[in-house]
């Protein structure tokens, strides 16, 4: 396949600019922070998100979605990461849509995915439990209990947790905390007993959640996927996820150093553009650069997501390492090259640390997937 | 089956057939390649059976039209034959600066009677070229170069020197950068002409490089003739057709890197320092270097990949080439240094035979070069925040 935009993504991808940018441009971000809001999004703007089609994405046509890939979701992504808008995208159309539509039962997926699909029904995933993306390490213990589970442990970093009608939620049922087997994926109510749910307030102003379960109880019809065989179908979805989220990251950087270079290109000192010096010409260039060099990496992993998300797995952390490097420098030299400017809050371009600094911890950092393809490649 | 997989299955079968197992191993070194010229010698049968073979498919230039000696491939066949090849490791046919240069300039700039003569002895591998356009006082800032040809009736006489021509001692014929007009402005007086490096008045002096080769020399012109009729493009317009050529200089330089074919840096570095028991490189700093160091060599990979797709789209900026040159290069001489880590003293064997005389400390040196040749890193910056970023400024 060609590493270009097809003309309907590229289509997509003007609509998803108009809208996002019409109606949620960084000042929407801005706006929610400072009123310090308690959903943390937009209910109106999620509204728009479906019609628009965006929030079924992912969602097969049956179900009420459009059926698309992870091209087109990591079109949206990288206009989402442009504008720093906060949505359920990744959370609900992204994570959850795609851990039932592929590994729902028939029953499971006709009673959620049309429910994802029109904006009616916020989900989270809930995957990591310590301060880093771990998921080998999962501990959260699912005891079997009558015809069903007991869940007991804490999850951190919850995207979207607070928010949520619905909780995807991995947990051991059996081995011990390294072992890749042994994992299983519960669908559980947010209102269950025993469920406490706490939102963080995070440095980007994205919402995020510390979720316990307290001896939660759940039913076997609420197991999504097999028993104890959920490793795969986590590792699928956290891969659609990860290339999604590295189209965020390419979408924060490419928009910090648009700015930058403008920037580059308005203001004065000595007498001169700032961007006539050439020290600053070359590390703009550098990062010109690294930027491309991402964009292919993120869109090789969203096609190869397409194909097969598991086999993915090479070049999703390819793309997510890139991805963190590549957004950290863009947003460091961005406050840098603004100079006294770019520390102020006022200006954006500090929003922009703020967000790639989060997506570099989410589902992996750079560290987390370099060490992941040396694995893979056996030294 | 479409045609596409119809082309697969065959062009694997036939490579299968084809290619000796001499030929499906890494380089090693300069002078594993065969470059081909009047005067080119094989190193071994296998090199030249392989050679033969591929030149008689027109596949040491797959892409080009058949009327010229090519495989007259499209887009989506030459991908598939590179793919073919990487996939069983097979070696290129032919190195030639005729082939990455010289080729896609005469095709976009020469006349009908230009490409018809040198085309097919560049496919044929039967001519090798050298490039004259650095000089001593005209390197990154090349279109100050002096070497003047003067006109005389039908003729050009040329003076002056080059330097850093790489292997012209080697070379039939040279393409040459001359300043047909010293009164116009630096970039407007300049020709692009060929002429035969055995012509009268051409001589060459090796240079001898860090790395302890000398590969390239320099070359002086004294009262060389040449007919007008050898000038590529119009005259006093050769920037143009220098410019065109140095984006495939620089695109075929960024590629450098991986077209030696070596062994997976962690694997050669496992096999010199060991691993421990639980698999992993025995040196956790360098495991997290080269860790890093595949992830951007993978991302070059896909940038290279998307280039061409682009160029095929149409959407492809001009001055690309020179973001992936900068990347590809300095990329290249990570990979090096790395190696030399891995190796560590053994590494750094001069002249002996168990390190093959010196083998990869020599590529490493040459390495260095990566980021000098075809145009500085610096130079690569430059021109990607000028013509790419807009950036204002001299
Ligand atoms: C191995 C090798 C093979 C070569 N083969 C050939 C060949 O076959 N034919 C041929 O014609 N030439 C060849 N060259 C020459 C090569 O193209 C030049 O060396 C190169 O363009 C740099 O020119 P220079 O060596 O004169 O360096 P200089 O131009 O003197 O540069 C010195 C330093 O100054 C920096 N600098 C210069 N201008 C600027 C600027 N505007 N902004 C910032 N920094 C700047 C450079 O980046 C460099 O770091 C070869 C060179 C090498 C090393």
């Amino acid at each position: 396949m060609a590493l270009v935009l097809t003309e309907e993504q590229t289509m997509l991808r003007d609509s998803a600019r108009g809208l996002i940018g019409d109606k949620a441009p960084v000042a929407h971000l801005r706006r929610l922070r400072d009123e310090r809001d308690a959903t943390g999004f937009s209910r109106e703007l999620w509204k728009s998100f479906a019609e628009m089609g965006f929030a079924g994405l992912l969602v097969p046509e049956e179900f009420g979605g459009s059926g698309l890939g992870c091209v087109e979701a990591g079109v949206v992504m990288e206009e989402i990461g442009r504008n720093l808008t906060p949505s359920p995208q990744l959370s609900t159309a992204i994570l959850a849509a795609s851990a039932l539509a592929r590994g729902g039962s028939e029953a499971q997926k006709k009673a959620y995915l049309p429910k994802l699909a029109d904006g009616s029904l916020i989900a989270a995933l809930a995957v990591d439990e310590g301060a880093k993306h771990r998921p080998a390490k999962i501990a959260m213990t699912a005891t079997r209990a009558g015809n069903g589970f007991k869940l007991k442990g804490d999850k951190a970093l919850v995207v979207d947790g607070h928010v949520a009608d619905l909780l995807i939620v991995a947990a051991r049922s059996a081995g011990q905390p390294g072992d890749a087997d042994g994992l299983t994926l519960f669908l559980v109510d947010s209102k269950a007993k025993g469920v406490a749910i706490e939102r963080t307030v995070m440095v980007d102003a994205h919402n995020a959640a510390r979720i316990s379960f307290d001896d939660v109880e759940v039913n076997a019809d609420q197991v999504l996927g097999e028993v104890d065989r959920g490793g795969a179908l986590l590792e699928a979805v956290l891969n659609v996820g990860r290339a999604a989220v590295a189209a965020e990251m390419l979408g924060v950087a490419d928009e910090a150093f648009g700015r930058t270079v403008s920037y580059l290109k308005e203001r004065k000192q000595f007498g001169k553009l700032i961007g006539e010096f050439q020290a600053l010409q070359h590390r703009a260039a550098h990062l010109y650069t690294e930027i491309e060099i991402l964009r292919a990496a993120v869109l090789k992993a969203l096609q190869a997501v397409d194909a097969d998300a598991v086999q993915a797995r090479v070049a999703v952390s390819v793309a997510k390492a890139k991805a963190g490097t590549v957004a950290t420098l863009a947003v460091q030299e961005g406050v840098q090259m603004h100079g006294g400017m770019g520390m102020t809050d006022q200006f954006d371009i500090g929003l922009f640390m703020k967000r790639a600094r989060v997506l570099q911890e989410l589902l992996g950092d750079s560290a987390y997937h370099a060490e992941a393809l040396a694995e893979w490649k056996k030294y | 089956m479409t045609d596409l997989d119809t082309f697969r299955a065959e062009t694997r079968a036939w490579l299968e057939a084809n290619c000796p197992a001499e030929m499906r191993t890494p380089m090693q070194g300069d002078e594993d390649n065969f470059w081909g010229g009047r005067n080119a010698k094989f190193t071994s049968e296998a090199q030249k059976v392989w050679f033969e073979r591929m030149r008689d498919k027109g596949w040491t230039v797959p892409d080009w039209p058949t009327q010229y000696g090519g495989g007259g491939l499209d887009g989506a066949r030459h991908k598939i034959l590179r793919e073919e090849m990487a996939a069983i490791g097979a070696r290129s046919p032919l190195s030639s600066f005729g082939i990455w240069m010289l080729g896609p300039a005469l095709l976009k700039y020469g006349n009908e009677q230009q490409k018809a003569e040198h085309l097919p002895k560049i496919a044929r591998g039967e001519i090798r070229w050298c490039q004259g356009y650095s000089e001593p006082n005209a390197g990154s800032d090349l279109a100050s170069l002096q070497t003047r040809a003067e006109s005389d009736g039908n003729d050009f006489i040329i003076n002056g020197s080059k330097i850093w021509t790489s292997y012209a001692n080697y070379a039939d014929w040279i393409f040459c950068l001359v300043r047909t007009d010293p009164s116009a402005k630096k970039h407007d007086g300049i020709s692009f002409i060929l002429f035969d490096m055995t012509s009268k008045g051409v001589t060459t002096k090796p240079i001898l490089l860090i790395s302890g080769k000398s590969p390239f020399c320099e070359t002086f012109f004294d009262n060389v003739r040449v007919p007008k009729s050898h000038v590529v493009g119009t005259i006093n317009r050769g920037w143009d057709v220098a410019k065109y050529l140095l984006q495939h200089e620089r695109a075929m330089i960024s590629g450098m890197g991986g077209r030696d074919g070596g062994r997976p840096l962690g694997q050669v570095a496992a096999d010199s320092l060991g691993s421990d028991d639980q698999g992993r490189l025995d040196d956790p700093i360098l495991r997290g270097q080269i860790a890093t160091f595949d992830v951007d060599e993978a991302a070059l990979a896909c940038a290279a990949e998307r280039a061409v797709d682009l160029a095929k789209a149409g959407q492809l900026h001009p001055a690309f080439s020179s973001a992936m040159k900068y990347y590809g290069t300095e990329l290249n001489k990570r990979r090096h240094e790395i190696l030399m880590s891995a190796g560590g003293i053994d590494a750094l064997e001069w002249e002996s035979e168990r390190s093959q005389e010196g083998a990869r400390a020599r590529a490493w040196l040459r390495t260095k070069a990566n980021s000098i040749e075809g145009g500085t890193s610096e130079v690569m910056l430059g021109i990607v925040a000028k013509r790419i970023l807009d950036l204002p400024g001299a």
